[in-house]
């Protein structure tokens, strides 16, 4: 049975990830599930300096899902090397690097940083965060501003560089195309979607920081549309995400054009979620008689 | 962390102190508030739950002849019998506190391990009526000196444990308090349970549950 697939010239030994911000730095999870199992490992998002995130409450659980309003709190690239990295580099898997800024200037020192270094496999770009020269719009609702940004740290690593969309767009195709032509060698899709939470009682916010991001088996049904659209739009592989929970639901992203998947919220729902929908995949595979995993990608019927 | 099912409504799992730790089982003792708690209180003996643990820290059971006083406001009074059966030989002086005398919990059981807990409630129905904090106040403006030497360790709501807070200042007690906050993974990884103290935020499933009670800012 074959589960290996390719994000442009990196090849995973199979297509299960972890979802940045959902698995801490690796060894959180090192109890529960063997790093050495998994396509790849994605890190919490990093930043060129540590950043304290938001006040609490930071998560409220909604039907099906949850609103985390984390902050990107992150203990910042350089303790990331010292401390994090020579950990992770002992296991056989990809390590994906989740970077963001808050300027094209400090994504383009980020990522050099980062390439600078040993071990790391890729890195993936967060632009569903705010940009302080623009107004603290966000930089991936804005086209220009998204082109501006992937191009600037697409010129300066050669390591594979995923643009990691934000799903809070009318369009997320033209956002992958956007990507594409700015020289992301794949795209993640999707982040979280923005939504909010209300103490009837009280009336305040359920969460500090008053809105946050939706995640978990809510988000699927829009995550899967997404990822379908953004097949039909790009050439670069496609790491599909949003409300996997079993390995069908992987399944599912798989044919609607995913190359690879991550496992996010489902990490906290079973701390083994990432190794059970290893098991899963392989189980269907055999069940449905498909020898190549690459036989799903992308086949929807219709 | 606790779950009952595999069902995606509720869909995170739970944290909850143990009760007890005996030979072969554990025990959680919980309020019914919500969605899992609701599910909890309807299971039989002999289904199957999911539990990870345990996670996090405990109150430190510290030398020295400082004598205990534990404070257990409602439900938080659950993680405060185990430490009170470990230390009896250090007699210590048991406050507990709830709205109405149906909250109060196990005090037969402390009762048998030989401690006569003092009690409040909100109504007045069992105790002195008024919080605990403020029968504690009390208390320690009567046998709180230069010379007396008390290590407080406390449970409950937030309100109790800021003007716990206060106290230990205002009589300059040293203690520890155990904290709640939404969480998520409960180990570490989701940075959801932050709450913040005066060497930044610290996560309650990791550094926690139970901080020193000079490190918090509330
Ligand atoms: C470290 C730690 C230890 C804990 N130990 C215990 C324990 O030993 N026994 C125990 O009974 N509980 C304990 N709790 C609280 C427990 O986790 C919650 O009561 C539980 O998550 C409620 O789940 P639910 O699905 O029933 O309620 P939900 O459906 O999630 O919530 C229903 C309603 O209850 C309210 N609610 C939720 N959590 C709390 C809370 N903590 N206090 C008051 N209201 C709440 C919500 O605001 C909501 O309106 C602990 C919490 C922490 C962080
Ligand atoms: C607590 C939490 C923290 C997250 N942190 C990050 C992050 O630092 N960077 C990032 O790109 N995405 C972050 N995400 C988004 C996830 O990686 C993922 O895209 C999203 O949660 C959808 O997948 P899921 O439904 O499987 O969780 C976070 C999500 C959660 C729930
Ligand atoms: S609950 Fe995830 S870090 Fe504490």
């Amino acid at each position: 049975m074959n589960l290996s697939v390719n994000l442009g010239k990196l090849k995973l030994k199979n297509p299960v990830m972890t979802a940045s911000g959902t698995f801490g730095y690796g060894a959180e999870y090192s109890e529960f599930v063997n790093l050495n199992n998994l396509g790849a490992v994605v890190v919490k998002g990093l930043s060129l300096n540590p950043m304290a995130g938001n006040p609490p409450p930071r998560i409220y659980e909604t039907p099906c899902g949850m609103l985390n309003s984390i902050g990107l709190q992150n203990i910042g690239v350089e303790a990331f090397i010292k401390e994090k990295l020579p950990y992770l580099k002992q296991f056989d898997t990809k390590i994906i690097v989740n970077f963001f800024g808050d300027s094209i200037k400090e994504y383009v020192k980020t990522a050099e940083r980062l390439s600078s270094v040993n071990g790391i496999h890729a890195l993936e770009m967060n632009i569903s965060c705010p940009n302080k020269q623009a107004g603290w719009s966000i930089f991936g609702t804005d086209p220009k501003v998204t082109f501006k940004v992937v191009s600037a740290v697409r010129k300066i690593t050669d390591l594979t560089l995923i643009v990691k969309l934000s799903p809070n767009v009318t369009d997320i195709a033209l956002m992958a195309k956007v990507a594409e032509d700015a020289g992301a060698d794949a795209v993640s899709v999707i982040n979280t979607l923005t939504g909010m939470a209300i103490n009837a009682k009280t009336r305040q916010p359920r969460l500090a920081n008053i809105i946050g991001g939706l995640s978990g088996p809510a988000i699927k049904p829009i995550a899967l549309r997404m990822v379908w659209e953004c097949h039909k739009a790009v050439r670069i592989p496609i790491i599909g995400m949003g409300g996997i929970i079993s390995a069908e639901d992987a399944i599912e992203f798989l044919i609607a054009g995913s190359s690879a998947v991550a496992i996010g919220t489902a990490n906290f729902v079973n701390p083994k979620a990432a190794q059970d929908i290893i098991d899963g995949m392989k189980l269907f595979m055999i069940e449905e008689h498909i020898s190549n995993v690459k036989e799903l990608i992308g086949r929807l019927k219709c | 962390m606790l779950s009952a099912d595999n069902s995606l409504d509720p869909l995170l799992k739970r944290p909850f102190s143990l009760f007890r730790w005996l030979d072969k089982d554990i025990q959680i003792l919980y309020r019914v508030v919500g969605k899992l708690t609701n599910i909890l209180k309807d299971k039989k003996p002999d289904d199957i739950l999911e539990i990870i643990g345990p996670l996090g820290n405990g109150f430190p059971v510290i030398k020295g002849k400082a004598r205990p006083i534990l404070i257990g406001g409602g439900i938080g009074s659950a993680p405060l019998f185990s430490l009170a059966e470990t230390i009896k030989h250090k007699k210590p002086i048991f406050f507990i506190g709830a709205k109405t005398k149906k909250e109060i919990l196990y005090t037969y059981a402390l009762k048998s391990i030989g401690i006569n807990p003092i009690i409040s409630t909100d109504d007045g129905t069992l105790g002195q009526k008024g919080v605990i904090t403020n029968v504690l106040r009390e208390f320690l403006t009567h046998h709180s000196s230069p010379i007396t030497d008390y290590c407080i360790y406390a449970c409950g709501p937030r309100p109790m444990l800021k003007e716990l807070t206060l106290l230990s200042e205002k009589f300059n007690l040293k203690g520890y308090i155990a904290l709640e906050e939404n969480m998520a993974c409960g180990v570490g990884a989701c940075l959801s349970c932050v709450v913040n103290t005066k060497n930044g935020f610290k996560r309650v499933c990791k550094e926690g549950p139970v901080f020193p009670i000079e490190e918090i800012v509330w």
